[in-house]
């Protein structure tokens, strides 16, 4: 199994100094290559579910091993390390660096990893997402779509285990969401990488055979109008 | 990429921000690196023209400053006069008598040699009146040993040189004792050649000139000293002008005789009368007494009731160390207070520029980015700004250090080349300014260090 969750416990501080329970996951297993979608109300605790898994956030308690090795309770710039190395991120807002360009963006994720910055991959991932003659332009000059694919070849750049989506979609017109989470589905498929993805969509969560719910997943109960607490 | 490529473009993506910034730190560079060349141009000027070939100047009692000054810089206001029969007293060997016969009048014990004569074997006695001007410059009345025994240059060897003419004599068949040099400014400004004729004005800048003229006989190359600034003439010619005669003086009160400042009678400008002795002052001696007696010397004619004896080195030394050099401290803490307000705005432009920035560094961060890497590429920010600031103004500062020499040249004799004046605190400054900048980059890299990943994305 890539990824095992047991026990996952988070609670964040509200003002009166109470913490309330946002996350209590007794179990969640993710295969190598797996893709699955995680579905779930907003303010439901999906982005810091990724948030913990990615190392971004501690959790309180609990259990999260990638490839058999224990994350929690690893130091801040070992799990930025094992992020690096092992993992892609893909966010809803892109969040590509302004100042770089699309093959920079790329190469940036190498070179945080502490890797040789292999250019071929780079400008390879680009042609693959679609962007062979939009490497040299920066986010600025890219449509909207365009850069959401930029930041799925920057997820991709050091050949992660684990790819890690947060409602890649979110910001894309209909045409354009098909078509990026077709690149997604099938890039993961083609470098044997599991994805994790969320989604409030229909239409997106039809094209994967297994959907997971996390308030089925998640013991934790909420109040309903909580934004995701980091 | 690496840390340095990330932080350089980061640098180049705010350019007008980076470009401000770095300009800030550039000017305080730029001004310490003036301040302590202007100071350098200013001490080695003093230097270079208190070290004038002779070792003491006599003057009448007064401020030994004033003495210098006027005597040596032809600033500020002579002193009183002395009578020539005391410049007599330094002449060497049997100068007195020789002088007596030369010129003729009244001279207690006249056979006997100067009372210091003994001090000055090998040396010499050169007197100076002051007080007139020629248009707006010194009118210096002296003998042709001024520039036949004086010298100049940094190391006083250089012989005084003529672009034109020659020295003046003591007297000249075809103008008398009329004749003139003038400095090279002078010539300049006043476009002067030689032929011309030049005319002191009494007492003042704006006085009423003497109705003899000198004609000038010879122009001087530049020097670089005040004597660029002077318009020198015979000093035979000089006593025989109106109210350049002295007076008689009663003995027991030292009040005036009316009616005795009167000159000889003379027929023409070619005449050979000249003015007698006890009817001729002298502002001041220029002294090179033999050997070491300088100093004994020194000490003995300021014990007497009406001269002081000065040494124009020891003078501008004091006045280097009372005046330049403390306002050239004061003067680089001033600058170096500026390239500190330099190293704020560097702190401040890359402090405004992390709250806009909090989302790439949350970005950097999830792409893998350890908060050692961010607070480097930040402190590698600063270090940026600062270097290119500092490079560009230290450059920026020795500059136009050669780019002046066409004005400070001719006022300073100095000239100034690219790293003439690489004062021994440049080494420590500049790399300690450029310290300063980069540390401005420590407040903002530790709140870049301190952001939030998961806010801020």
């Amino acid at each position: 199994m890539l990824l095992e969750i047991a026990n996952l416990k988070k609670t964040y501080p509200e003002p009166s100094g109470r913490r309330i329970p946002i996350l209590d996951i007794p179990k969640f297993e993710l295969a190598q290559g797996e893709q699955v979608v995680l579905r779930g109300e907003s303010g439901g605790g999906k982005t810091t579910l990724l948030h913990i898994i990615s190392g971004l956030v501690e959790a309180d308690g609990g259990s999260v091993r990638l490839e058999g090795v224990e994350l929690i309770g690893f130091s801040e710039s070992r799990r930025d390390r094992i992020r690096a190395a092992k993992m892609g991120y893909v966010f809803q807002t892109f969040n590509l660096l302004p100042a770089f360009t699309a093959l920079e963006n790329v190469r940036l994720a190498m070179t945080f990893a502490g890797r040789a910055v292999d250019v071929a991959r780079a400008k390879e991932l680009l042609a693959r997402v679609g962007l062979e003659n939009r490497m040299h332009y920066l986010p600025s000059q890219l449509s909207v779509g365009q850069q959401q694919r930029v930041s799925v070849a920057r997820a991709l750049a050091n050949r992660p285990k684990l790819l890690l989506a947060d409602e890649p979609t979110a910001n894309v017109d209909p045409a354009n969401q098909s078509r990026i989470i077709e690149l997604i589905q099938s890039t993961c498929r083609a470098e044997n990488v599991a994805l994790l993805l969320v989604t409030h969509s229909d239409d997106v969560a039809s094209r994967f055979t297994r959907v997971e719910q996390l308030g089925e997943l998640n013991r934790a109960v909420q109040e309903p109008v909580v934004e995701d607490a980091v | 990429m690496n840390l340095f490529a990330i932080a350089l473009r980061n640098v180049f993506y705010r350019p007008l921000a980076s470009m401000l910034t770095a300009t800030s730190m550039a000017l305080g560079v730029a001004l310490v690196v003036l301040v302590l060349t202007i100071s350098g141009v200013i001490e080695k000027s003093l230097e270079r023209t208190s070290n004038v070939g002779y070792n003491l100047i006599i003057g009448a009692k007064g401020s030994p400053l004033q003495l210098v000054f006027n005597t040596v810089f032809f600033l500020s206001q002579p002193v009183e006069n002395i009578p020539y029969s005391y410049y007599m007293e330094y002449l060497p060997g049997d100068g007195r008598q020789k002088e007596r016969e030369r010129i003729g009048g009244e001279l207690k014990d006249s056979e006997r040699s100067g009372l210091y004569s003994f001090l000055m074997k090998g040396g010499f006695a050169i007197p100076l009146c002051m007080g007139d001007y020629v248009d707006r410059f010194r009118c210096v009345a002296t003998t042709p040993d001024y520039f036949d025994l004086l010298k100049h240059g940094d190391a006083n060897d250089l012989p005084y040189t003529f672009s034109s003419g020659r020295n003046f004599q003591d007297y000249s068949e075809e103008h008398g004792f009329f004749e003139a040099v003038v400095g090279a400014e002078v010539a300049e400004s006043l476009n002067l050649k030689i032929g011309s004729e030049i005319f002191a004005s009494h007492g003042a800048e704006s006085g009423d000139t003497h109705a003899q003229g000198f004609e000038v006989v010879g122009i001087l190359n530049r020097t670089g000293s005040p004597n660029d600034r002077g318009a020198f003439v015979n000093i035979e010619g000089f006593y025989l002008l109106e109210g350049h005669v002295a007076p008689d003086r009663d003995e027991d009160s030292g009040l005036e005789k009316a009616g005795t400042a009167t000159a000889p009678e003379r027929s023409s400008k070619l005449s050979k009368v000249r003015l007698p002795i006890e009817k001729r002052e002298v502002t001041a001696i220029l002294l090179k007494p033999s050997g070491f007696a300088a100093i004994g010397l020194e000490k003995q004619v300021n014990k007497t009731k009406f001269a002081q004896a000065v040494s124009p080195i020891a003078q501008i030394e004091g006045l280097l160390g009372v005046f330049v050099r403390p306002l050239r401290w004061a003067l680089l803490a001033l600058t170096s207070l500026v390239c500190i307000v330099s190293a704020i705005s560097i702190l401040v432009s890359i402090y405004n520029s992390m709250n806009e920035r909090k989302k790439d560094i949350a970005i950097m961060r999830a792409l893998g980015a350890s908060r050692d890497h961010i607070t480097i590429i930040i402190l590698m920010e600063s270090l940026m700004l600062a270097l290119a600031g500092g490079i560009v103004g230290w450059l920026v500062g020795h500059a136009l250090g050669p780019l002046s020499n066409p004005w400070t040249m001719p006022a300073t004799g100095v000239r100034i080349d690219w790293l003439s004046f690489n004062s021994s605190l440049e080494p420590f400054i500049i790399p300690g300014l450029v310290l300063v900048g980069t540390l401005a980059g420590v407040i903002p890299a530790v709140a870049a260090y301190r952001t939030p990943v998961a806010k801020s994305l």
